[in-house]
């Protein structure tokens, strides 16, 4: 993984703290290509990374990249899937099954049905496996090395102690796609328990990890403890906190934190990406001379 | 611990049960739903205890409390069924289909000493509860209008109906969507009086309701609209706004942020002459679990603390859920 991640909540009206901001946001990244053009400005500023959300937009996206094939060369995207909202609100209208009948393909589950209800249960996995395909599509021919699951469905999956569907995710990527499997949560110290007592050796969890404490379930100091003593491969989102904390002291300190592998932000206008990078590069660099 | 049991494995009942089983006070005793398939997967991948009658259940494990996430043509007899059996109930909003099947509900769980509770999750919001206290500060001078709103991308084009399409189920954004708002109004400002005016609107659904406009006049004299609309998809999730206006200034707030214009310099502490701008995370608690959002967590800790004995059990009680039932039956009725 890079040191920096770039983020897509900007592209995609995602604003935790201001939905006057999310829609001014909706406006501005209307056109695909204004979503490119920004992600030009950050492969200008060395970050070749794109971890997004498998929203319908990115199939659009992956379409371009495809086709300059020279230019994106570098370029990698770190799906993050499902795109829950796309789900949530299915559910609320068409019910569990309603949902599953719309969204899993092809007539595999036609076919259970016909077999009988009682037998999906026992095919749960093979489900998951076939939602996993569906949301890979889009990324066919695009270089895809670390697959995360959105933390909507790995905290769900975590409280329910569903501790054998986490695994089967984890496996079936690796197996499938031949990429790392990545865990979003919000519940980083707790995940990391499960992950671990099922055999996930140093996994990929990208968590809020910030000054203010915002969105570290449990507590700031649990996750500092974590990231000073755990085996696993961290990745800081929210490091702005949700706009909480100025931008110099909220990298200053991610940055602190030897343990944290990739730094992921998001950013809509040109001086914004160049200066999170430049700082976070700052920031790294006097780590290392302090060493 | 606390033993608990979820009727109901739906939107709702799932995410419930993913909170209650990271809950360090929560034991899940027992999950019912009618659906084979959810409970065999809710048997396998969670072992947890499952059932297809309700009933059976809870003279089975016994618990100390049910949380209730069924259509809400059900909720009145669930809901009694478990009063009388001695048991705590959170029950998912709207409370009851009609203001009198509810009545008798808030009774009996008086009488029987019960905790109730009902899942209008707002009221467990910064934003929201700051603007409960600048309104009883008085600062905002004499308080002559609202506009409360909700918007969001539920139905969005015709579709294949479920048990939320259907009048006689409780469906509908004015018993869905809409129920969330008119409780807000109730907590924030005074519950509904009359309804001066109202237009029930279907959209895209053949039977119910897809917006709800209305022109509501509140117990405390206060005139506002009430415009609501489940088939908006320019709103990623569902957005629920307020604004009041007062002779001194004027609040406008949501889920994530809280605007605040006064007057003058008669403002509260952390307040200035001028707009104010306050956010969520600056007003909002840490959770010990999160899922979707920290008033989810923090609405179940508050109905486990009740039980425990460590809260009031005075926010979100069947008798307030039951006067936002009552709001919705005048709205109803004006629109018929």
């Amino acid at each position: 993984m890079e040191r920096i991640l770039f983020g897509d909540n900007q592209f995609f009206a995602v604003n935790h703290i201001s939905d006057e901001k999310s829609r001014a946001q909706s406006i501005r990244f209307k056109d695909d290509a204004a979503i490119m053009r920004t992600l030009d400005y950050a492969m200008e500023a060395g970050v070749n990374t794109f971890m997004c959300t498998t929203h319908e937009r990115i199939a659009n996206i992956c379409d371009i990249v495809r086709a300059n094939p020279e230019k994106y060369k570098d370029f990698k995207i770190f799906p993050c899937m499902p795109y829950a909202h796309k789900y949530a609100n299915a559910v609320t209208e068409l019910g569990i099954m309603g949902t599953l009948k719309q969204y899993v393909p092809g007539n595999f589950f036609g076919s259970l049905f016909k077999g009988g209800v009682a037998f999906l249960s026992k095919d749960f996995l093979s489900i998951m496996e076939l939602l996993v395909d569906s949301e890979m599509k889009m990324f066919k021919g695009v270089n895809t090395p670390v697959i995360f699951l959105q933390n909507v469905i790995t905290d769900l999956l975590l409280g329910l102690g569903m501790k054998d569907i986490l695994k089967g995710f984890n496996d079936y990527v690796k197996k499938k796609y031949n990429a790392e499997p990545g865990f979003i949560t919000m519940n980083m110290p707790k995940l990391l328990d499960m992950l671990e007592s099922v055999g996930i050796e140093n996994p990929i969890i990208c968590a809020s990890i910030n000054k203010a404490g915002f969105r570290m379930s449990g507590g700031k100091e649990v996750y500092e403890e974590c990231l000073a003593t755990r085996n696993f491969r961290p990745v800081a989102m929210q490091v702005l906190g949700g706009g909480a904390i100025p931008p110099k002291e909220a990298l200053e300190y991610v940055c602190s934190f030897p343990k944290i592998e990739s730094i992921l932000f998001g950013a809509s206008s040109y001086g914004n990406i160049q200066d999170t990078v430049t700082k976070i590069r700052q920031f790294d660099a006097q780590r290392l001379v302090g060493k | 611990m606390i033993k608990v049991a979820l009727i109901g494995a739906g939107k709702m009942g799932i995410s419930h049960l993913s909170i209650l089983g990271a809950h360090p006070d929560v034991s899940v005793v027992g999950v019912c739903d009618t659906s084979k398939m959810v409970t065999d997967v809710l048997t396998k991948y969670s072992g947890f205890n499952c059932f297809s009658d309700y009933l059976q259940m809870v003279d089975k494990v016994k618990p100390d409390a049910v949380f209730i996430a069924v259509p809400t043509k059900v909720h009145a007899k669930f809901i009694k069924d478990m009063l009388d059996r001695g048991i705590h109930v959170f029950s998912e909003k709207p409370f009851c289909l009609t203001p009198e099947q509810g009545e008798p509900l808030v009774k009996l769980a008086k009488e029987k000493n019960l905790i109730n509770q009902v899942g209008y999750h707002n009221k467990f919001i910064g934003t929201f509860n700051e603007v409960k206290k600048l309104l009883a500060s008085g600062k905002l001078g004499e308080i002559h209008h609202f506009v409360a709103e909700s918007y969001g991308p539920v139905v969005i084009r015709k579709k294949q109906e479920t048990w939320r399409s259907d009048p006689e189920e409780g469906g509908g954004c004015l018993m869905d969507y809409a129920t969330h708002v008119v409780d807000l109004l109730n907590y924030l400002l005074s519950p509904v009086k009359t309804v001066l005016a109202s237009k029930l609107q279907p959209i895209f659904s053949n039977r119910v309701d897809d917006a709800v406009y209305a022109m509501l006049e509140l117990n405390s004299g206060l005139n506002g609209i009430l415009s609501v609309n489940w088939s908006d998809e320019t709103h990623r999730k569902m957005t629920t706004s307020i604004t009041i206006y007062g002779t001194n200034g004027k609040i406008i707030s949501d889920a994530n942020e809280l605007k605040v214009y006064f007057n003058d310099d008669k403002c509260p502490e952390g307040y200035s002459k001028g707009w104010t701008v306050k956010y969520v995370t600056d007003l909002t608690d840490q959770v010990d679990f999160y899922l979707r959002g920290e008033e989810y967590s923090a609405q179940i800790d508050y109905f486990i603390n009740a039980i425990k004995g460590k809260v009031k059990n005075d926010i979100n009680t069947f008798e307030s859920a039951w006067i936002t039932d009552r709001s919705l039956k005048l709205i109803r009725d004006k629109a018929s």
